[in-house]
């Protein structure tokens, strides 16, 4: 029970991730794939920020009448610029769903497929 | 006995998790982007359980703010039905249950969930990022003074709050900025770049009137 | 949007409060959980929902585009500018210590804050270029001109 308890928020993240890349191998859709992308990005998120935590602790900003213990504010800035270079991916991803939906009339892939080979 | 914290990270991962299953399953697009939306105010939530401030402000502005309307916005020129499929796609289903199984049968000697001797807080690499927050000041207009050597660190997890005398209280921004100044810089280049080829992709020049 | 009484007069009321919360979160990055990235986004939230509520054209009067492309790249100039003048001036490049000598904790504090208005400067530009090309009406079929 405490392995299930201890663990339980990175094999959520596991859980997530897996979530998030059948969504962008196992449906055709593209704005299905971009959604599945951005849930993906976010379970990478939850594993690195889990690692963070200390039992007790309290947020990564100094206050000087707290006398016990601070959480690790290593992963937080990491995943900062994790977080700003997600968006940044996700909005030119759906720049070029838009330029494809304009050339091909469709967004499904294999039906852009098939026009491909034609 | 469980801790209020756990309790609280246990209810909102699953929440999470739920939501995230719903917005793949959905078949219409418009309703995957609000169940996008609920995802990303539930992940704030559970960053700021997680005690990390700084990305759930960022994940509350850019999740459920700018994403949303991205996707609405892309949803507006693609329309939002997506195609039934005709058959369970197997080999996604094979990749993603082997991925699985390798992932979870990793995560089985991870350090436990709150330990304060995992070794992301013990090694010297960490305990020197946060280290190097000493002597600098968010006052401009005071003099400087210098702090007494420090003593040898325990490495526990514990800051020790009695030898600073100025400091950035705000420790992510005191890493990226000075001490990751540089990893900041490009990474604000690559926002630029992201910009750039929206302009690019997607501008049209407007007919100028002769 | 325009002809709903309430949200006009909301939007216009709230327009300078989210402007002066986005300063306010870029300016006190250091002392709480906030900075650069965060208070770029909500500057650029009050533009987005100005353009929402009164239409494209009218935020593109107030915010021309070539305002934002210009805004875009100043930030990131602003930035490695800082980092720059720091190499000029014999010190390392985005070594706070060179902008005072004397001072290098008020030197530590003031390149900080230089460096996140740049970063917050881009963002808020980016996020409203961002979202102005992705609504941009699609009026002709087929391949478009740049």
């Amino acid at each position: 029970m405490s392995l299930v308890l201890g663990l339980y928020n990175y094999w959520i993240a596991i859980g997530l991730m897996m979530l998030g890349l059948y969504a962008v191998i196992g449906r055709t859709n593209l704005v299905k794939r971009v959604i599945g992308l951005g849930i993906f990005q976010t379970g990478i998120f939850l594993l690195y920020i889990s690692m963070g935590k200390v039992e007790g602790g309290t947020a990564h900003v100094y206050y000087e009448h707290w006398k016990g213990v601070y959480s690790n504010s290593i992963p937080t800035a990491l995943i900062l610029t994790g977080i700003v270079v997600a968006v940044a991916t996700m909005a030119v991803a759906l720049a070029l769903v838009v330029c494809i939906k304009r050339e091909y009339g469709t967004i499904e892939a294999d039906e852009i497929e098939a026009a491909d080979e034609e | 006995m469980i801790a209020s914290y756990r309790l609280i990270d246990l209810i909102l991962i699953t929440l999470v998790i739920v939501t995230g299953v719903a917005a793949v399953r959905v078949r219409n697009l418009f309703v995957a982007t609000m169940l996008m939306s609920i995802y990303s105010l539930l992940m704030a939530m559970v960053w700021m359980n997680l005690d990390s401030m700084d990305v759930s402000f960022t994940e509350a502005a850019v999740g459920a703010g700018i994403s949303t309307v991205l996707l609405i916005g892309t949803l507006a020129q693609t329309g939002t039905a997506e195609k039934v499929p005709a058959r369970v796609s197997w080999t996604a289903v094979a990749i993603v249950g082997l991925t699985t199984a390798a992932l979870l049968y990793g995560t089985l000697d991870m350090p436990r969930f709150g330990d304060p001797k995992a070794p992301v807080h013990v090694h010297p690499v960490s305990v020197g990022y946060i280290e190097q927050n000493v002597e600098k000041t968010p006052d401009a207009g005071r003099n400087f003074t210098p702090t007494p050597p420090l003593p040898p660190h325990q490495g526990d997890g514990h800051h020790r709050n009695d030898y600073f005398h100025g400091h950035v209280p705000n420790y992510v921004t005191a890493v990226i900025v000075s001490y990751r100044g540089y990893d900041t810089m490009y990474e604000t280049t690559v926002i630029l770049i992201a910009g750039m080829s929206m302009v690019l992709l997607l501008r049209r020049r407007r007919k100028e009137s002769p | 949007m325009r002809e709903q009484p309430i949200l006009r007069i909301l939007t216009k009321q709230m327009f300078p409060f989210i402007l002066v919360f986005g300063f306010y979160v870029i300016a006190h990055g250091e002392l709480s959980p906030g900075g650069g990235f965060q208070g770029g986004v909500t500057l650029a939230a009050a533009f987005i929902l100005y353009a929402m509520v009164f239409g494209r054209d009218e935020m593109h009067r107030i915010f021309p585009r070539r305002v934002s492309d210009t805004l875009m790249a100043s930030g990131v100039l602003v930035y490695a500018g800082t980092g720059t003048y720091c190499l000029i001036a014999g010190y390392r490049f985005l070594d706070y210590t060179a902008i005072t000598p004397s001072n290098p904790g008020g030197a530590e504090s003031w390149g900080m804050t230089l460096v996140e208005y740049g970063v917050g400067i881009t963002v808020s530009s980016v996020m409203l270029t961002i979202y102005s090309e992705i609504t941009e009406p699609a009026d002709e079929p087929g391949p478009r001109p740049l």
